[in-house]
């Protein structure tokens, strides 16, 4: 199978999803004639014009109002934030509009629109520039959100995001732009559904689950553990709302320990959430209180020291493995 | 009867409808019988009806959560309105939106929006689509005075001038945002000049003669049909009751009240008429239809089944989706 960076399989499941849908627009700061912030939409202004790949001003709540108000009469937007930071200026349009048109209207108006961009912590930006949103969106009903860690997944996901009727949050990451993965030939049209987490690595020991960059942390410190005898399962769930619980919960009762890894602070959270799940629907196979590593409870700091002692890390995870484990 | 007249009697009818439904919605408030908030927008009938009369039956229309004028204006049935005050199942938003969620997309009623600017944006967003498609359709969004304070409505004008959308933003200026007055909120009193900073053309008028609202918007509606992108206007308008009705409006004087009241839009289209040679008995008889049309809807809302607890849950997402609602957790 061929191979794709991050940024280049979430670029091609918008250029093919344009192609294949007139209704399907991508609108934001920089995606035209700059290519890009972060070169995801580069190439894309000049196969489809300005009309359908559109600069915006620094207007978060307007172009995501716009958006909102194209897709409940007839368009399916792409709103792409700069990064997520940017969202929280057009939190009203999210959380008051797209969330909640579809319901308050008694299913009479549907909002599908795609909110994408990077999320989490990319490198030394500081505390406003670092913020990972999903516990903002995920407790909202009315929205789905997405948080997929691989190209090939990005890729599938988004697809499916463009296709959904819904309002969808799309949550890429900075740091994982530049990660290389196998994708699908064009040919195949891969959609991957909504809600359906994936088993990245099988193992009987301790169910570890993390999606974004945590997740390749969490990889890496698979194989540090594998080298002691502890062997990871890593549940990537893709899809943080809906959440795919069956598939968590399957694997917590095979291995009977959990640690849950994400970059959004530890009060409440998909994180806390999953624990919440687990701890319900697999409370009598748990041999250990289920762990979490996530960032620590402060804004983001600046310097590097600090900023590495914020974020999970291998050592923190595999710390956390090994305590479930009773092998600490 | 002459045939301004004639324009004016339908008009006439929708006003007094409005009048009437809010006069009734405010009785079954008091009686507790709706919940909630509750804002009348008698006084401004003028300005849904009147503006109403400019529009196409596919163009756009957005309002604030002071809705009831406007969805009656553009022809959803007293019976789902009052039914939606009521709660009911069959009000046109089944139950779930209330007094500030109307929405009737099939009379192109996009909604009352409870955080008032941000709507601005979403009707920007009908009228980018419009654009988009090639489509001759105009999105009308009305927002009160005091909602052009807030940062939606800047971005939402900012991004209509910049991108020449076929909108037009009408600011229904009641002269009060709940109790706070315009030239305590704004750092000018004449705010229509913001509109040069948006790129938007712009217009002022007194909103009590309805014929004046329609014949003004629809200056404006045109040139949005043309390509000749967005207009904001303000219509100086007056609400006779307070904010909502748990506000007693004392940031005003009842002399300002009853000199206001000298402008009702309802009476001066009836002193009209009368002048212009329709009979008393002709307008009776169209009163006489509202009241039993009003008297109807209260009993409809009265008898209606209530609001279904399948349809919240269903309604949260759209159909089009892999996977169904997330089932809510279980209590822990």
């Amino acid at each position: 199978m061929r191979t794709l960076r991050y940024r280049e399989a979430v670029r091609e499941a918008m250029v093919e999803e344009m192609r294949r849908d007139e209704t399907v627009l991508l609108m934001g700061e920089e995606v035209g004639q700059y290519q890009g912030a972060y070169k995801v939409s580069e190439g894309m202004l000049a196969e489809f014009g300005e009309r359908r790949v559109i600069d915006t001003p620094i207007a978060e709540a307007g172009f995501a109002g716009i958006g909102i108000g194209a897709a409940m009469v007839g368009l399916r937007p792409i709103v792409e934030f700069m990064t997520w930071n940017f969202s929280l200026v057009a939190f009203d349009q999210i959380v008051n509009n797209a969330a909640k048109i579809h319901q308050m209207s008694a299913g009479q108006v549907r909002v599908p629109i795609v909110f994408r961009g990077p999320n989490g912590a990319a490198r030394q930006v500081g505390s406003q520039h670092s913020h990972s949103v999903e516990p903002f969106y995920c407790n909202v009903p009315g929205l789905w959100v997405c948080a997929p860690s691989t190209p090939r997944d990005a890729k599938g996901l988004l697809k499916a995001a463009i296709r959904d009727d819904n309002p969808v949050v799309f949550l890429e990451g900075e740091t994982i732009y530049g990660v290389r993965g196998e994708v699908p030939d064009p040919a195949e049209e891969e959609v991957i559904p909504l809600g359906r987490a994936r088993i990245a690595r099988e193992g009987s020991d301790v169910t570890v689950v993390a999606w974004g960059r945590p997740y390749y942390t969490v990889l890496e410190a698979a194989e540090v553990l594998a080298a002691d005898g502890i062997e990871c399962e890593v549940v990537d769930p893709r899809t943080l709302r809906p959440l795919d619980t069956d598939t968590i919960v399957e694997s917590v009762r095979k291995t009977n320990r959990c640690v849950v890894v994400h970059e959004h602070w530890p009060y409440g959270g998909p994180g806390a959430e999953i624990v919440d799940r687990v701890q319900r629907d697999a409370f009598d196979w748990l041999d250990a209180p289920m762990l979490r590593v996530t960032n620590e409870d402060v804004p983001m700091p600046y310097a590097l020291n600090l900023e590495e002692r914020v974020l999970p890390t291998v050592d923190r995870v595999t710390a956390a493995v090994r305590r479930v484990c009773y092998r600490d | 009867m002459t045939s301004a007249a004639d324009a004016l009697l339908p008009l006439y009818r929708q006003m007094v409808l409005i009048r009437r439904f809010e006069e009734e919605s405010a009785r079954a408030y008091a009686q507790g019988r709706i919940g909630g908030f509750l804002h009348l927008y008698i006084g401004q009938e003028a300005i849904a009806v009147g503006a109403n009369a400019a529009l196409r039956a596919d163009d756009f229309v957005f309002q604030t959560y002071r809705d009831h004028g406007t969805a009656l204006a553009r022809g959803t049935s007293a019976r789902a309105c009052m039914a939606e005050l009521f709660g009911r199942d069959a009000g046109c938003s089944r139950g779930l939106g209330g007094s500030m969620h109307f929405f009737d997309p099939d009379h192109h009623f996009y909604g009352g929006y409870g955080i008032v600017g941000g709507h601005v944006a979403v009707a920007a967003g009908a009228a980018f689509k419009a654009r988009y498609v090639g489509e001759d359709r105009v999105a009308v969004c009305f927002l009160g005075e005091g909602a052009t304070n807030i940062g939606g409505f800047h971005e939402a004008c900012s991004l209509a001038g910049l991108w020449k959308l076929p909108l037009v933003v009408v600011v229904e200026n009641n002269s009060y945002a709940m109790g706070t007055s315009f030239s305590r909120s704004s750092p000018v009193e004449d705010f229509i000049h913001k509109a040069a900073g948006y790129g938007m053309a712009s217009d002022r008028f007194d909103g009590h003669e309805v014929l004046t609202v329609r014949d003004r918007v629809a200056a404006a509606v045109a040139r949005a049909r043309e390509g000749c992108g967005p207009t904001l206007i303000e219509v100086l308008t007056y609400r006779f009751r307070g904010h909502s009705m748990s506000d007693p409006a004392k940031y005003r004087t009842e002399e300002e009240l009853r000199e206001r009241k000298k402008l009702d839009p309802v009476a001066l289209a009836r002193a009209t008429l009368l002048d212009d040679g329709v009979t008393e008995e002709e307008l009776s008889s169209i009163e006489d239809g509202v009241e039993e049309e009003i008297g109807d809807a209260v009993c409809f809302a009265e008898e209606a089944p209530p609001a279904q607890e399948q349809v919240m849950f269903d309604a949260v997402y759209a159909d089009e989706t892999v996977l169904p609602v997330d089932a809510p957790p279980e209590e822990s």
